[in-house]
């Protein structure tokens, strides 16, 4: 989880967005308890007041559930965690496509790579099998 | 968090002969989170923590912490973590233990075994036979020991390598208690401390040109604390009254 926070973003979103993609990979299942703020934040080299906004943040949108003396824990809300999923693809498509866009790369000619670079994965995929 | 206040300067100078170490001085300081100090050599960061520290006096102005006018008594609510080596040579690990915590009413003895440990340290090794790392690490476990509401470390990280910077702060995350301390370090690893920091204090020739939350600089300007001393520093230094818009 350490790392580092080149980005001018602030630091707490940074953490957010890496906690969201460590749920979304299925590092953390549904029901599964966060580490302490304390552990968190030596985990992550940040400041214990910066986990606990980023708990907070994280109870806010719904993904994580603070339960008094016991801790922070993933939601096992299904719909929700399907909705942060959703979400975030997206996001990193949308991303994409107006990166491609801006290029002056035309829609058939991005399909047609994604395409492309889809077969290639795929193929090392065999190799590697 | 709280935002009471823990150290508050109003128009503080400090003058050594004729020439002016700090230069009218109001700043106020929130409790409960971890404060850079960050600025040039010689730009006041040590006189500045000295002062809090009760080691010397103000030439003009009043400084105080937890609301009180600081003495030499306030060593016993204020725990300072030297940029000297002044530690006996031939006092061993447990020896600094025994005799902070005879010192100290507030030092918790296990916790600083806890720490010791943490830090891969022994009880019985030597001062004077520590490397620079080691010694670097023990006088972290001996000024973060201490429930002292104020701590401050004077170039926890100076002249140290990567590796031992990472493990004291490492250690210092583990074991500050920010519920009821505040943790002010000087430092000239601004990248490096920034992550840790939830408030940062930026000094020039003996003011404090500016005071600001990390995030706040982040999520409003898109600066790290880099390029905020970097424009900051770019300007005349005025006092922040002085300065209308940092855009």
């Amino acid at each position: 989880m350490a790392g580092t926070f080149a980005s001018a973003q602030p630091i707490y979103l940074q953490l957010v967005d890496r906690i969201c993609h460590g749920i979304v990979r299925g590092e953390w299942r549904p029901g599964d308890k966060l580490p302490s703020v304390r552990d968190m934040a030596v985990q992550a080299g940040v400041n214990p007041n910066t986990v606990q906004r980023v708990y907070m943040e994280l109870e806010r949108m719904g993904i994580v559930e603070t339960r008094r003396g016991q801790g922070t824990f993933v939601t096992e809300d299904g719909p929700r965690l399907e909705a942060l999923r959703e979400a975030r693809v997206r996001d990193r498509i949308e991303s994409f496509v107006r990166d491609m866009t801006e290029m002056g790369i035309a829609p058939e000619d991005i399909l047609d790579g994604v395409r492309r670079a889809l077969d290639r994965k795929g193929s090392d995929a065999m190799e590697e099998a | 968090m709280r935002v009471e206040t823990v150290v508050e300067f109003e128009q503080v100078s400090k003058r050594y002969g004729l020439r002016y170490a700090l230069r009218d001085v109001s700043v106020r300081l929130p409790s409960g989170r971890i404060i850079g100090l960050i600025g040039a050599n010689g730009s006041g960061k040590s006189t500045t923590l000295k002062l809090m520290a009760g080691l010397i006096r103000p030439t003009a102005g009043r400084v105080r912490v937890c609301g009180a006018q600081v003495t030499r008594r306030v060593s016993q609510r204020v725990s300072y973590l030297s940029d000297q080596d002044a530690l006996y040579p031939f006092f061993t690990a447990e020896d600094l233990i025994r005799f902070f915590n005879r010192v100290f009413s507030d030092f918790d003895a296990g916790r600083a075994h806890a720490m010791l440990e943490f830090m891969r340290l022994r009880p019985d090794d030597r001062v004077g036979e520590l490397s620079k790392g080691n010694l670097g690490r023990l006088k972290m476990v001996l000024a973060l020991s201490r429930n002292a509401p104020l701590i401050l470390m004077d170039e926890p990280l100076s002249g140290l390598d990567p590796l031992v910077r990472q493990s004291i702060l490492r250690g210092l995350v583990s074991f500050v208690d920010l519920d009821r301390q505040t943790l002010l370090l000087s430092t000239h690893e601004v990248a490096e401390v920034e992550p840790l920091l939830d408030t940062a204090v930026l000094m020039a020739e003996g003011r404090v040109v500016d005071v600001r939350d990390i995030d706040d600089l982040r999520g409003r300007e898109g600066l790290t604390l880099i390029d905020w001393m970097a424009n900051r520093l770019g300007q005349p230094v005025g006092g922040p009254e002085g300065i209308a818009d940092g855009r």
